[in-house]
């Protein structure tokens, strides 16, 4: 890991619109001397700060903890959401990644359910409007058990574990050729359905969840696995298979319209 | 019956609709793919075996109107969800990249579905609304087949079939919710080997009998 640092010279283009509904388009900005020990966002804050020294609108990006954690940053870089690297945020992708030259295209997450408020920012609060639909315990669990009381085999930890990973970036909605939030439905429905206090509640959330997934006008999963490959926290889509049986469990067994 | 519609008008039960009917189609393919195989007895094989199935009678005619019924699911549902999922991404990226999930076949499966449907009425009206008085059936095809062109027609929408299974076999598995570690690498293996043998078993019979024309 000891890796020499060099600097590069790379072409920038990136997605401006000054706010919702209103025209964007790319913009062409030559970024000199950027280490390639940088981040992406802090190449991304080298030229903001060139952009402001300048009197011009920095490029707006959200980002909250870098390192790879909260969920929050995510662009598509030339195709790719959260760029070139497998299993890593945008925060998380080094410009050693990039070679000298290289032109870099930055767009937004593009879908009808995440409108664009400024440049590379999307509002992702049908995210949020999902988990309201069901993506909770709300049942008395009553005081912790005694350790062990509950059995849960290791392996059954591990998968709601797996599922607990998804950080609710969105990078799955953006990849995806339907814009279907179908990975992280899944990983919401299996990290409850998994564990013994999710499953009394588990076929109305499974209903309820993808009920509003469709209201939020997301689109069909279609099995393209795009989301997947380009998951921050490598969710399977095992995860969707899982969704697809609790929902039809639900749809067709339980007490639930 | 309300949350019958409710269940199955959301994305997963519009799925469930493609996955069932799709896979009803394999079925009938590789049931039309056997009988096609006596083409390669001769004319009195092929022709007997195409009077033993019209001997079904109603049989057939049921039979006839359930494909349709399912054809009319899988076509109705298929648009529509093209059509959904069109309309989720309202504008497009300017940089598009497949990241190691899409597959030949699953970027084209609307596509492919559209050309096969056109396909089908094609071929309907090659074999089935035809007048078949004063003549076999063997006679109706190896003329079809004497005609270059409709070698080439057909023999390239069934590598489109081929295509098309190539993703929705496997694809309906996982619909339906059966993926597992254990067996989903069987599935996807057979497949590929499905839309192997749809594809070149359909698509050789044109080539061999404009050969032996």
């Amino acid at each position: 890991m000891t890796q020499d640092a060099k600097t590069i010279n790379i072409t920038l283009k990136v997605w401006r619109q000054k706010g919702p509904g209103v025209k964007g388009k790319l913009e062409t900005y030559q970024v000199n001397n950027i280490s390639t020990h940088m981040s992406f966002l802090e190449m991304l804050d080298v030229v903001n700060e060139d952009l402001a020294v300048n009197g011009k609108e920095p490029i707006e990006f959200d980002n909250d903890c870098r390192e790879g954690i909260c969920g929050m940053c995510g662009a598509v870089v030339n195709g790719a959401a959260h760029g070139p690297g497998k299993g890593m945020t945008l925060c998380q992708l080094h410009m050693r990644k990039f070679q000298n030259g290289d032109t870099i295209v930055v767009e937004p997450w593009r879908a009808r359910a995440f409108p664009i408020v400024k440049d590379l920012i999307v509002d992702r609060s049908a995210l949020d409007r999902i988990i309201q639909a069901g993506g909770y315990v709300s049942i008395n669990a009553g005081g912790a058990p005694d350790g062990n009381a509950v059995p849960i085999p290791q392996e059954i930890a591990e998968k709601a574990m797996d599922a607990a990973a998804c950080i609710g970036c969105g990078a799955c909605v953006a990849a995806c050729p339907n814009a279907s939030a179908m990975l992280f439905v899944s990983a919401k429905v299996s990290q409850l359905a998994l564990l013994p206090q999710g499953k009394p509640e588990a076929a109305k959330r499974a209903l309820t969840m993808l009920r509003q997934m469709d209201d939020c006008g997301f689109g069909n999963c279609s099995n393209e696995r795009e989301c997947e490959a380009v998951c921050p926290k490598e969710i399977s889509i095992t995860n969707i298979a899982r969704l697809n049986r609790e929902y039809l469990k639900a749809g067709f067994f339980s007490e639930f319209k | 019956m309300n949350w019958l519609f409710r269940t199955l008008g959301a994305s997963i039960g519009k799925k469930l609709m493609m996955a069932l009917t799709g896979l009803s189609f394999i079925g009938f393919l590789l049931a039309h793919l056997a009988g096609n195989l006596t083409i390669y007895g001769g004319n009195d094989l092929f022709n007997a075996y195409a009077e033993h199935l019209h001997a079904l009678g109603p049989v057939l005619t049921v039979m006839e109107w359930g494909l349709l019924t399912l054809a009319m699911v899988h076509v109705i549902t298929g648009l529509t969800l093209f059509y959904q999922n069109l309309q989720a991404r309202p504008s497009r990226y300017q940089v598009t990249k497949w990241n190691g999930g899409r597959t030949a076949g699953s970027a084209t499966m609307p596509y492919t579905g559209i050309i096969i449907l056109a396909f089908v009425v094609i071929h309907l009206f090659n074999f089935h609304f035809v007048n078949k008085e004063g003549t076999t059936i063997f006679q109706i095809v190896t003329e079809t087949f004497a005609n270059p062109l409709y070698v080439m027609m057909y023999a390239a929408a069934m590598v489109i079939v081929g295509l098309h299974v190539s993703h929705g076999f496997w694809s309906l598995f996982q619909t339906v919710g059966a993926n597992h570690p254990k067996y989903m690498p069987a599935i996807q293996i057979l497949g590929l080997f499905l839309s192997l043998v749809l594809g070149m078993g359909f698509g050789f019979i044109p080539v061999y009998l404009s050969f032996m024309a």
